[in-house]
């Protein structure tokens, strides 16, 4: 490589840079920032969920024109549902959890100097941050930001006469995520471009770390569904701005008949869920590859079923693109496709179940290191399997006719892919901060973090799935119009305690965080002796990650504990140590894992 | 409950603050054996919290829950949906048990050994197939009470009624005697004509408008639902009944009732939920008292009173319904004056 003697300027190495390392950081960083901004948000809405007729000083000072005495207005309160879940889902856990770790990984675990276009990198980043600007400006638009919901449906979304979000707030949020998009095929691209062609001699596909399997399968599936949602959004911007109908039909609205003829929403729902969906795995696959890597590291063994793993991840991936109807089951679609997507549907549990287990049995009979990273991890298992069985309960479509759209569904969701893909996008960054910033996060404060966490995850959202198996529809600003939710305005205030309680926790995680950039342990080379090239490299980043040749593989990744006679535990390590690098070449007589 | 709140506020950002000032003293950040047996304790703690959690809210919170459904096609949707619920509380409780006292049990330690042991084809043919066979009996009876439930195509006998919705209200519309809906489209909303109803149309005449459902008890209903808006969803939980309303097309779903309110109020688990309500509002200060009654909520976000669009639904024994219907003026008479 050439470049990586060039002269590097403030600008190039600190903003424009084209390293995949500093490039990663800065995924880091914003996703933290809008992460902040979306927690926020749930916290005013939780308030107001547990005591709608409270006044409060806060929303008063944060929400300005959109609130009456303290008070937050029905309008504000959709805003703000809607907005919190777009970037949590796509700004947090797509841009921030993918973009982080595909760009610091890949190059890294795979052996290769940089991303293969590390320009593209770059403009993916640049569009990332373009993006995130134009949605936090949305959020002060005179009208308010978008309300229609994450899913912003139609004819909702499209019509600034059925909400003030629909107005300039729409535009942007559509805007904002037409280049989100962009950002996100080309960062995918990229990924996939670099895993088939500079992984380093010896790097085979069967030795890749899963880290590397999960951001590898998780960017096809980005490039297989995020352009059908640029799509959809365009055909939404031109049903907006220049009277189109492909989704719109048949609307009378403040005492008038618009001229809409033909259009159907249902249209949106397919062509948004065929996105929608992959996307839950989009946000998920990688923190189920950064768990199995961090839960086999720690656990000092070998992850259990490395092809058991490597085919559910491919399995989740392919099952994902044909399970999109799940969500539109009462959308008035034909029946008959319901029973279709059903089927397709809870045949995810199955490869779901395998990796599971699977990470069951690595824990067994382990010597398990309880770093935070490991404990991120092990809360991801925990949180996955409470929120993926309900799955079970909301893919069969007899039973989703009754709990659709229920809070049933929004504890669902935000265990198995909320919570399970932040516990991820934690353990990852506990673990890989040292690759990041050549020092080490705090462990006591790590510690905090997750207990109070976890705690408060479980206090939030295992009460909900009764709020929702009462019927209580989600999206309701309050609910005291129905006295028959009376007796869950208890709940709602458990909920909301807890759920304050864990976002001001998150404190000790920001502390911990900018703090140790600058003041944390120094980091050795290998500090939680990991199996993997990137803890080859030295803790001073350098252009190019190696400084002479780079390294050769001989081995897969996951030779923790590895014996001398393979079928009996008391006997001596191989290496003489619990791990084994990848550069590592077999000895003489050596079995191949 | 307020006060709590806010000592809870202040108690988390007391410990924030402790925790963050500590840092700076604070330097070793990888586990060492000391950690791992404190922190392997605590999963165990965690784990005592977990099920006491699960399982309290399972007791507790059972009265909030929907009551037995009041229609017969729902009937399955219980049963299925207490298969289920027993089934995937057994793989909770199991998995949970396995994946925190595992980290209890194999905290590390510098004397301990990890066993390596990378595969095994046995276990994970185990794991793959027994899913896949539970798979199929939920699968099967999922599908087969979809289409019990779905499917309209043989109800000669059914009452049709279209739902009618719109921000922020619910309207509906009896077909009359001759069980046919006459023509509708928002280009006829005129007036007191508000769903649109193509008075020319001769099935119209003797439709119904009325602002309140009322339904005999063990008639199955053939709803078709429009919305002249945007989408809302008619969710009628107490049936196990809910279906999007789409500008533009006709939606459609089905159900018998099977008790009517009075008797639903007689229900045991409604009396407990009553009862529970109504000394709630008492203690909040309510004047009224609460009494069941069938409802129809919105549940699909439609804007800012999406909160509260709501319809009574009343089920009556049939000739209370002949009864009721009687007196409903056709459309012909109300909008052709």
């Amino acid at each position: 490589m050439s470049e990586h003697h060039h002269k590097e300027t403030f600008v190039t190495k600190y903003i424009f840079s084209q390293d995949h390392k500093m490039i990663s950081k800065q995924f880091l960083v914003t996703g933290i920032f809008m992460g902040v901004i979306a927690l926020f948000m749930s916290m005013l809405f939780r308030l107001q969920l547990a005591w709608p007729d409270k006044s409060f000083t806060i929303i008063e000072a944060f929400l300005g024109p959109h609130q009456t005495d303290g008070i937050m207005n029905p309008d504000i309160y959709l805003a703000l549902v809607t907005i919190h879940g777009t970037i949590m889902v796509f700004f947090v856990l797509t841009a921030g959890l993918s973009g982080t770790f595909s760009n610091l990984l890949i190059p890294l675990q795979l052996g290769a100097r940089d991303m293969a276009s590390g320009f593209l990198n770059m403009v993916s980043y640049w569009l990332f941050f373009l993006s995130s600007i134009i949605m936090v400006i949305s959020l002060f638009v005179e009208a308010g930001p978008a309300s229609a919901g994450w899913t912003i449906y139609p004819p909702l979304s499209a019509l600034p006469q059925a909400i003030p979000g629909s107005g300039t707030g729409m535009t942007l949020w559509l805007v904002s995520m037409a280049i989100f998009i962009a950002s996100s095929l080309i960062g995918a691209l990229n990924y996939i471009v670099t895993v088939l062609n500079l992984r380093t001699k010896g790097m085979k596909m069967t030795r890749m770390p899963l880290t590397i399997w999960a951001f590898f399968v998780t960017a096809m599936i980005g490039v297989v569904s995020f352009p059908v949602l640029l799509s959809a959004a365009l055909l939404l911007i031109f049903d907006r701005s220049f009277g189109t109908s492909f989704y719109l039909s048949d609307i009378f609205i403040s005492g008038e008949v618009l001229h809409y003829q033909g259009g159907s929403p249902v249209l949106f729902e397919h062509l948004f869920w065929f996105l929608g969906h992959p996307e839950v795995y989009i946000v998920l696959l990688p923190a189920l590859g950064i768990t199995s890597e961090i839960i086999s590291t720690n656990a000092r063994k070998p992850i259990f079923g490395y092809r058991a793993m490597v085919m559910s991840i491919i399995a989740i991936a392919f099952l994902s693109t044909i399970v999109w109807g799940h969500h539109m089951f009462i959308s008035g679609m034909n029946p008959f496709l319901g029973s279709v997507f059903t089927f397709t549907t809870l045949l995810i549990a199955i490869p779901s179940a395998v990796k599971a287990f699977n990470y069951v049995t690595t824990l067994w009979k382990g010597n398990l290191q309880l770093n935070p990273a490991m404990l991120f991890s092990i809360g991801l298992v925990s949180t996955f399997v409470t929120g993926g069985l309900t799955g079970l309960v909301l893919g069969d479509s007899a039973l989703d006719i009754n709990i659709h759209d229920t809070y049933f569904v929004v504890a669902h969701f935000h265990l198995v892919m909320g919570v399970s893909a932040i516990f991820g996008m934690y353990a990852g960054i506990y673990h890989w901060f040292p690759k990041m910033y050549g020092r080490l996060m705090n462990k006591t404060l790590g510690y905090w973090h997750f207990w109070i966490t976890i705690v408060c995850a479980y206090g939030v959202f295992w009460p909900m799935h009764f709020i929702g198996l009462a019927g209580l529809p989600r999206r309701y600003y309050t609910n005291t119009n129905f006295p028959m939710f009376d007796d869950i305005a208890d709940i709602n205030v458990v909920i909301t305690i807890f759920a304050i309680v864990g976002g001001i926790a998150q404190i000790i995680f920001l502390a911990n965080f900018f703090i140790s950039i600058y003041r944390g342990e120094k980091s050795s080379q290998n500090p939680w002796n990991s199996n993997t090239l990137e803890w080859t490299t030295p803790v001073e980043h350098i252009h190019g990650n190696w400084p002479g040749k780079l390294p050769e593989v001989h081995r897969w990744p996951y030779d923790y504990s590895k014996r001398i006679n393979p079928n009996d535990d008391e006997s001596d390590y191989l290496h003489g140590k619990d791990f084994v690098l990848q550069t590592t070449p077999l000895l003489e007589g050596e079995e191949p894992s | 409950m307020l006060a709590l709140f806010y000592i809870f506020i202040g108690v988390a950002i007391g410990v924030s603050f402790w925790q963050i000032t500590r840092i700076l003293n604070l330097r070793e950040s990888v586990a060492n054996d000391n950690d791992n047996s404190k922190q392997g304790k605590y999963a165990l703690l965690f784990m005592a919290f977990l099920y006491a959690m699960m399982i309290y809210c399972l007791i507790a919170l059972n009265v909030i829950m929907l009551p037995e459904s009041a229609s017969i096609e729902g009937e399955h949707d219980d049963n299925l949906f207490n298969i289920t619920f027993w089934l995937i509380g057994i793989v909770q409780f199991g998995m949970q048990f396995l994946i925190f006292y595992f980290t209890f049990k194999y905290r590390g330690n510098k004397h301990n050994k990890a066993k390596f042991y990378a595969d095994s084809h046995k276990l994970e043919a185990i794991w793959t197939i027994t899913p896949a066979v539970v798979l199929v009996v939920l699968i099967g009876y999922g599908l087969w009470q979809w289409n019990n439930v779905m499917d309209l195509s043989d109800e000669k006998d059914a009452i049709v009624i279209e739902v009618y919705s719109q921000q922020f209200r619910w309207d509906a519309r009896y077909a009359g005697e001759d069980n046919m809906l006459g023509y509708g489209n928002v280009n006829f909303i005129k007036g007191i004509n508000t769903m649109g109803v193509d008075m020319s149309d001769k099935n119209s005449q003797d439709d119904k408008q009325v602002t309140e459902l009322y339904l005999p008890k063990g008639r199955k209903i053939h709803f078709k639902f429009r919305s002249q808006d945007v989408l809302h969803s008619a969710y009628m939980p107490h049936f196990r009944a809910q279906m999007n309303c789409v500008p533009g097309m006709v939606t459609e779903f089905g159900f018998t009732p099977k008790y009517t309110t009075e008797e639903m109020r007689m229900q045991s688990e409604v009396v407990d939920k009553t009862r529970e309500i109504n000394k709630i509002r008492k203690a909040k200060g309510e004047e009224e008292t609460y009494e069941f009654d069938y409802l129809l909520l919105c549940n699909k976000i439609c804007g800012a009173s999406h909160y509260n669009m709501q319809m009574k639904i009343t089920v009556v024994e049939q000739e209370e319904y002949d009864k009721w219907i009687a007196q409903q003026p056709t459309l012909s008479t109300v909008i052709n004056q």
